[in-house]
């Protein structure tokens, strides 16, 4: 289970994030945690012509949730708004395609949260779909 | 010396499996296991005594209430108090906000000053930033030095004619370090000020004696000593406590109610507000008898021999960072670390695999994290059950978990 967890892409990730950094002009800026285990992400975006132009994050804690952000930017880059409300924590955890114990979900998903939580604020202060 | 094997035998959850492996339990900072004794304590209370004491005059009552008050007795000669300065409180968070409500929210206004240090618990930093927020009060921290022990060259540096309180831990619940509680009672009475002792990392492992020390008040949970959730204790000096406003007000704390107005109950009860805890005070008054039948000096001894054993294991493991301080005299049974590159929680989570408990994330200490300049970290803490095998068995998980990371 632990070795199923830990893979490689997930440890290559945690390591070496393609995605961490910060968006100048960003459109939204929202930061989220998770107690539990003291988990930061920070996402940041810019819209275009309501597709997501540039995204990326920053924060700290378990290699799960950093990972995790870092995979979920990777499939939301250049993607519809409308697409991006609808990405499902089942899809993306399929996409992640590692088991996790209930309370690892909550580092898994928490990057989706704050992602959905970003483009939601977005748009409920005039965002174009 | 403890005979570990046979106080094994009385905690029925250390022969848990968990992912088929036994469980090692190295988290007792957070809440310790609980004993048989304990256990049958709390079902023979329901069994034989169960009613709403102070309140009626048949039987059961009359034993409900002297069970409860005999367990204020037993806790106030535990710690060499009066039982009259033993107020029950559901734990060291409730404690101190009972100190918050009462005395510094009421007495203290700008200039007034409240020190504490950089190590302390949420629970001795968040009340008194509250009591600065509503009275503008200052709120001073005392800095470490390099080995993780207090400045006390800071402390006295600090301390002026303002300052009206001195709220400390007396057990670092992430270093370890012990603070010399006594030197320090000794100069903030000196300086007029009043002193509050957290001990909610000291009481469950060592003597204590609120004489000896000299402190005015001192908290603790009942569930970091083997009793269970829900029964703390805030022990006060009689003369601050009979000052003191009422915390919570209702029921049974009163002598008199009229349309008017109200007179207070006597201390301690003047604090206990509605249907005490029972079950927890006879919990409470279980777990001492069986923590004075090993003897405070040998669970000190004992959690000593396994942290001096513990920092030569880590300090052999390359990648591992530990903090606090390295001498067990002034240490105790708490060793937190970090494994280079790995986050607590993975290293926590994959410890877990191996059936091994240890707690990681902030330890309720983030202005001390900040301090220490890391998120977070792990964090192995012993009792009267733990054995130097169990810490074998941790550093061999360790070795685990730079394996998955590829360290
Ligand atoms: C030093 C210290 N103070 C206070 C507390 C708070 O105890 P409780 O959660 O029982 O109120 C703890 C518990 O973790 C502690 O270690």
């Amino acid at each position: 289970m632990i070795k199923e967890m830990y893979r490689e892409i997930i440890l290559e990730r945690y390591k070496n994030p393609v995605n961490a950094g910060v968006v100048e002009d960003a459109d939204v800026v929202v930061k989220d945690y998770n107690p539990t285990c003291g988990d930061v992400v920070e996402i940041q975006i810019k819209f275009n012509n309501g597709v997501v132009k540039d995204i990326k994050f920053q924060g700290h804690g378990c290699a799960i949730s950093q990972a995790s952000t870092d995979i979920l930017i990777d499939s939301v880059k250049n993607k519809k708004i409308g697409d991006v409300i609808r990405i499902t924590s089942e899809e993306f955890l399929k996409t992640l395609g590692i088991e996790l114990s209930p309370l690892r979900l909550k580092c898994a998903l928490l990057g989706l949260k704050i992602l959905k939580t970003a483009v939601y604020s977005y748009l409920g202060a005039g965002g174009e779909i | 010396m403890l005979n570990v094997e046979k106080i094994r035998e009385d905690f029925p959850i250390l022969k848990r499996k968990i992912n088929n492996r036994q469980l090692i339990f190295l988290d007792s900072a957070s809440t310790s296991q609980k004993p048989n004794q304990v256990i049958e304590s709390i079902k023979n209370y329901y069994e034989m005594h169960n009613a709403n004491p102070h309140r009626s005059i048949y039987q059961l009552c009359d034993e409900a209430t002297q069970l409860y008050e005999d367990a204020r007795k037993k806790v106030a000669k535990f710690i060499n108090a009066k039982p009259e300065e033993i107020v029950f409180v559901r734990n060291t968070n409730e404690a101190m906000n009972l100190i918050m409500h009462s005395f510094a929210l009421p007495k203290l206004h700008n200039p007034s000053e409240i020190i504490v240090s950089i190590m302390e618990h949420h629970a001795n930093i968040v009340p008194w930033q509250l009591v600065r927020k509503n009275n503008g009060t200052k709120l001073n921290f005392i800095d470490l030095n390099e080995d993780g022990t207090l400045n006390l060259e800071q402390l006295n540096n600090s301390i002026n004619r303002n300052t009206k309180i001195v709220s400390l831990t007396h057990v670092s619940n992430v270093l370890g370090t012990v603070n010399p509680v006594k030197e320090i009672s000794k100069i903030v009475h000196e300086n007029g000020s009043l002193f509050i002792v957290d001990g909610a990392q000291s009481v469950p492992h060592m003597t204590i004696d609120v004489h000896d020390i000299g402190c005015d008040f001192l908290a603790f949970s009942g569930h970091k000593m083997l009793a269970p959730m829900n029964i703390g204790v805030l022990y006060g000096r009689k003369e601050v406590l009979e000052e003191m406003e009422p915390f919570m007000v209702g029921g049974d704390m009163i002598k008199e109610v009229t349309t008017e107005g109200v007179i207070w109950n006597d201390i301690p009860w003047k604090f206990e507000a509605g249907t005490p805890n029972v079950e927890g005070a006879v919990g409470l008054s279980a777990a001492i008898d069986y923590l004075e039948k090993i003897g405070m000096e040998n669970v000190r001894e004992h959690e000593k021999e396994l942290t001096q054993y513990a920092l030569e294991k880590l300090s052999e493991v390359e990648d591992v960072q530990i903090y606090g301080p390295t001498n067990p005299e002034v240490k105790g049974g708490v060793v937190a670390f970090n494994v280079k590159g790995v986050h607590s929680h993975d290293v926590a989570y994959i410890l877990n695999d191996f059936g091994i408990a240890v707690r990681s994330g902030h330890h309720c200490a983030m202005p001390l994290m900040k301090r220490l300049g890391i998120q977070s970290c792990a964090r192995a803490s012993f009792y009267i059950y733990n054995t130097k095998e169990e810490i074998d068995a941790l550093i061999e998980g360790l070795e685990k978990v730079k394996m998955v990371f590829k360290l």
